[in-house]
């Protein structure tokens, strides 16, 4: 079971905790990603997320998939929050459930770090100054 | 052609989407090459990859009016 989502509602760690959770799944690694108040000691006041929906849907797809293959993940979990977010909401939700703990960390940590390298969603950070896409330039 | 665009690609063009005359383009590298002509800002991005029918094309994909494509300027989700 796979459950992927790109969401203009707020995002729940309870329900993707359920969503994953199997009697034959010793070990549930659960990321939660947040807006953090600052960037390189500049006030955050808001970020505003903005996906390509379908591709970015396909992607997380193949982040999925990529999990039942290389650790054997029973249940994975990736949901992805568009919008604006303010200090301390919920911008991703990454669970996955696998028989023994390792697999877990290692399959949850790929797919946190594949999801920022391959999936078409932008961050615009907002300060009191002005306004950045991030990781636009070099 | 229809070509679309998100994030900083988006701002760049100053539109969500630009159209193209499809004899201009046959290639994403052509694409590419009328893009950073036209808009020099897209040569100071970190990246700027194509997406065609909802996937990362190469610079040898070929491009129908048909074709689903995206400009997509460096991702930061997460």
């Amino acid at each position: 079971m796979t459950s992927i989502e790109i969401s203009s509602i707020p995002l729940s760690v309870t329900d993707c905790y359920s969503m994953v959770s199997t009697p034959n799944g010793g070990g549930q690694a659960i990321f939660v990603g947040t807006v953090r108040n600052q960037t390189q000691k500049k006030k955050v006041l808001k970020l505003v997320f903005e996906a390509y929906t379908p591709m970015a849907i396909k992607e997380m797809q193949k982040i999925g998939l990529t999990l039942e293959e290389r650790w054997g993940a029973l249940k994975v979990v990736i949901h992805h929050r568009v919008g604006e977010l303010l200090v301390g909401d919920i911008a991703v939700i990454i669970a996955v459930s696998t028989p023994h703990r390792a697999a877990a960390f290692e399959a949850c940590q790929y797919a946190i770090d594949t999801l920022k390298e391959t999936v078409p969603i932008w961050k615009k950070e907002f300060f009191e100054d002005g306004e950045i896409w991030v990781a636009a330039h070099p | 052609m229809r070509v679309k665009a998100f994030g900083i690609a988006k701002e760049i063009l100053g539109n969500s989407s630009i159209y193209i005359e499809p004899n201009m383009v046959t290639t994403v590298r052509q694409l590419k090459d009328y893009l950073y002509e036209r808009y020099p800002e897209m040569l100071h991005l970190k990246t700027m990859a194509i997406a065609v029918n909802q996937s990362y094309a190469t610079d040898d994909t070929n491009l129908s009016e048909e074709a689903e494509i995206v400009i997509i300027p460096p991702v930061s989700g997460g």
